[in-house]
C-alpha cells in the first residue's frame, strides 16, 4: 500500500447556516494525482482552502502523514510540504516576480533583512526549470505586465519552489491557451514522475481524466463517487455520471420532451 | 500560402534580426533607473521648482540662513512622513498622527519637567507613541473600522484627552537646552542643525527596511492585495497593526524632536502637521491606492512641501500668494506621478 500522505477526517464548513461541506472524507497518497470535480458550488474550493489553511474548518480532522496537526493554518500547511496554486493565483499584481515567489516566506537572514541576492537567483532557477525562458521578463519585472499563461506560471513556480510533497492545482488550465495548458499539464508530469503528489480541480473533465490517477466527484459539499482511473472506462463515463447522479437536472434535457 | 497539414517553418522578425545577449532591463543604469523611478520624478520636481526660485531672488536663495531655517523644522516632517509611507502603502491612512505626536510630547515634557534625564524622556514618549499606535491599529484591524474614520476620530479624542488634562496649560522646559540629549539630538555644529542629521539617519533606515527587509515586503503585499497575502500565510492584520505601531513610533520621535526644538510643549503640539505631512506623502509619489510607493521620494515631499512657503515669500511675492503656490505644486507633481507610474490590477 502506498505512503499515505495527507488526509482528511470528517471536515465539515459551514458559513453561518449555509453548509459548504459536510464530512468530507479525503486521502492522498504519495505520487499519485487526485482528479477533483464537481459543478460549481459543490465545495471543492472550499475543501482546497481548508487544505491550503485559508479557512478553518468547522469540525474534523487533518492528518499529515498519520499525525493529527493541530491549529491547522496557512503556514503549517506549507510547513507540511502543501502548496497550492489558487484560482485566483494569489498574486500581488504591482510587485515584481521576486517577491510573489517568496510571499509569505520571504528569505531572510540577520534581523530579518531580506536576501536579495538569492531569492533573485532562486526566481530565476524556478522561471527557467518550469519553461517560462521568454526573455521579455526578468525576476524584477512587475506581475502585473505579464499575461494569464505567465502569471500561472509564477504562480506554479512559487508552488514548486519548496519541493512540496502535495501540490494543489485549482482550476489550473482555466483562461489558458492550448499551447500554455499543454505546459501546465507537461509540468504535472514531472511533479508526479519526481514520486510527489497533486490534487487537480478542473472543470473540463477530459483534462481531468487526462491527468488523474483516481477521481473524488464533490456535489453539493459531499463525496459521492470516488473511483481510480482502472475502474472508469472513459471519460464519457464520469461526464455521464455527473449528469445523473451527481446532478440530475438531466432529467430535463431537451431530448426527454 | 501555409499549408495547415504541414505548416513551412518561418523565422519571426526577433529570431533574425541577433538575439541581445542581455534584457534591456537588465542593464545595471537601467535596472538602477527603473528600481528609483519613483523618487527620480520627485526629485526633478524639486530641482525645478528650486531653480524657479533661484532665477527668481538669487540673492535670498544663497544665503545659508535660509537653508538653516527649513533645516530645523523639517526633520519633525520627515518623521511623520516616511512612516505614513508605509501605512499608505498598506491601503490604509492614517490622520491620528498629530495627537499621537501631541500625546508622545506630552509625556517627554512631564519626565523632563520631573527632573528626569531627557534620555529617560524619549524612551516615555516613544513608548507611549508606539502605545497608541498599537490601540489606532488595533481599532482599525480588529473592529474591522474604516482607517480614515477611525483614525480622524481617535485624532479628536486624543487632541481632547490632551486638553481635559491639561487644562490646555503649555510646558516649558527651560532647563533643556544644557542637557546632553539636547547636544546630541538638537544642537548645532558648523551651522547644520543636528536633527536634520538623525532625521536623514532615520529615512534611510526606514527606505531599507522598506524595500530590503521583511517587514517592508510585507507592507508591500499586504497593501497590494490583502486577500492573495493571507492565501500566503502572511499575518495580514498583524502587518496591518505593526505598520500602525511604527507610524506611532514617527509621531513620538516627530513629537520629541519639535519639543527640543522650541523648549516648549504646546497643548496643540502637532496639529499644524496633519495636512502638509498627508502632502508631503503623496507629492513624493506614493499613489493612494495602496501596493507601492517610496519612501526616499515621501522624504524630498517633505524637503518641497517645506520649501515651498519660503520659497514663494523668498521669491518676492507677499504671503497672499503662498496657499495659491502650494496647491498649484501639489496639483502638478500628481500630474507628474499619474504620467510617470501606470497602475496595474
Amino acid at each position: 500500500m502506498a505512503e499515505r500522505l495527507i488526509e482528511l477526517r470528517d471536515i465539515a464548513k459551514s458559513f453561518g447556516r449555509v453548509y459548504a461541506l459536510g464530512g468530507i472524507n479525503l486521502h492522498v497518497d504519495k505520487g499519485e494525482v487526485v482528479g477533483l470535480i464537481g459543478d460549481n458550488g459543490a465545495g471543492k474550493s472550499t475543501l482546497i482552502k481548508i487544505l491550503a489553511g485559508v479557512l478553518k474548518p468547522t469540525s474534523g480532522e487533518i492528518l499529515v502523514r498519520g499525525q493529527p496537526v493541530a491549529n491547522w493554518n496557512a503556514a503549517r500547511s506549507r510547513e507540511a510540504g502543501i502548496e497550492t496554486v489558487f484560482q485566483d493565483r494569489a498574486l500581488a499584481v504591482q510587485q515584481t516576480i521576486v517577491t510573489n515567489i517568496f510571499m509569505g516566506r520571504e528569505l531572510s537572514g540577520f534581523f530579518g533583512w531580506l536576501r536579495v541576492a538569492e531569492e533573485e537567483r532562486e526566481a530565476r532557477r524556478l522561471m527557467r526549470e518550469i519553461g517560462f525562458t521568454s526573455r521579455v521578463f526578468t525576476p524584477q519585472s512587475i506581475v502585473g505586465q505579464l499575461s494569464g499563461g505567465e502569471r500561472q506560471g509564477v504562480a506554479i513556480a512559487r508552488a514548486i519552489y519548496k519541493q512540496a510533497d502535495l501540490i494543489i492545482l485549482d482550476e489550473p488550465t482555466t483562461a489558458l491557451s492550448l499551447t500554455e495548458t499543454e505546459k501546465v499539464f507537461h509540468f504535472i508530469r514531472q511533479v508526479k514522475a519526481s514520486g510527489r503528489s497533486i490534487i487537480f480541480i478542473g472543470h473540463n473533465i477530459y483534462h481531468v481524466f487526462d491527468i488523474a490517477d483516481r477521481f473524488v466527484v464533490l456535489d453539493r459539499g459531499a463525496v459521492v463517487l470516488e473511483t481510480t482511473r482502472a475502474e472508469t472506462a472513459s471519460a464519457e463515463q464520469l461526464i455521464n455520471f455527473m449528469q445523473r447522479v451527481a446532478h440530475p437536472v438531466a432529467n430535463t434535457v431537451a431530448g426527454a420532451r | 500560402m501555409t499549408d495547415i497539414a504541414e505548416p513551412k517553418p518561418f523565422k519571426r522578425r526577433h529570431e533574425t534580426m541577433g538575439a541581445d545577449p542581455i534584457h534591456p532591463a537588465e542593464r545595471p543604469l537601467r535596472r538602477l533607473f527603473l528600481a528609483n523611478r519613483a523618487w527620480l520624478g520627485t526629485l526633478g520636481v524639486f530641482v525645478a521648482m528650486m531653480a524657479i526660485f533661484i532665477v527668481a531672488n538669487p540673492r535670498v536663495f544663497s544665503s545659508w540662513g535660509l537653508y538653516a531655517s527649513v533645516l530645523t523644522t523639517l526633520p519633525v516632517a520627515l518623521f511623520l512622513t516616511v512612516p505614513l509611507v508605509y501605512i499608505v502603502t498598506a491601503a490604509e491612512i492614517d490622520l491620528s498622527f498629530p495627537a499621537t505626536m501631541g500625546f508622545a510630547a506630552w509625556i517627554f515634557a512631564l519626565v523632563v519637567q520631573a527632573g528626569y534625564d531627557p534620555f529617560l524622556g524619549i524612551v516615555a514618549a516613544i513608548v507611549t507613541g508606539m502605545a497608541l499606535g498599537l490601540l489606532v491599529g488595533s481599532l482599525v484591524v480588529y473592529a474591522n473600522l474604516s482607517s480614515l474614520i477611525a483614525t480622524l476620530g481617535m485624532n479628536f479624542m486624543l487632541r481632547g484627552l490632551i486638553l481635559m488634562l491639561t487644562q490646555s496649560k503649555s510646558i516649558a522646559l527651560v532647563t533643556l537646552d544644557q542637557s546632553w540629549a539636547y547636544r546630541i539630538f538638537s544642537s548645532q555644529v558648523y551651522g547644520v542643525p543636528l536633527q536634520i542629521l538623525w532625521a536623514l539617519a532615520f529615512v534611510f533606515v526606514c527606505a531599507l527596511l522598506y524595500n530590503r527587509h521583511r517587514f517592508g515586503v510585507q507592507v508591500h503585499v499586504v497593501g497590494d492585495n490583502p486577500d492573495s497575502a493571507n492565501e500566503m500565510g502572511v499575518d495580514v492584520n498583524r502587518v496591518r497593526v505593526k505598520a500602525f505601531v511604527f507610524m506611532g513610533l514617527g509621531a513620538a520621535l516627530a513629537g520629541v524632536f519639535s519639543t527640543m526644538i522650541n523648549f516648549t510643549w504646546w497643548p496643540t503640539s502637532g496639529d499644524g502637521y496633519l495636512l502638509p505631512v498627508l502632502a508631503s506623502v503623496f507629492v513624493g509619489g506614493t499613489p493612494t491606492w495602496g501596493g507601492i510607493g517610496t519612501v526616499v521620494g515621501g522624504g524630498i515631499g517633505a524637503l518641497i512641501v517645506s520649501f515651498i512657503q519660503t520659497g514663494v515669500v523668498g521669491a518676492g511675492l507677499s504671503g497672499f500668494y503662498v496657499q495659491f503656490f502650494n496647491g498649484l505644486i501639489i496639483i502638478l507633481s500628481l500630474i507628474g506621478h499619474r504620467w510617470n507610474q501606470i497602475r496595474y490590477r
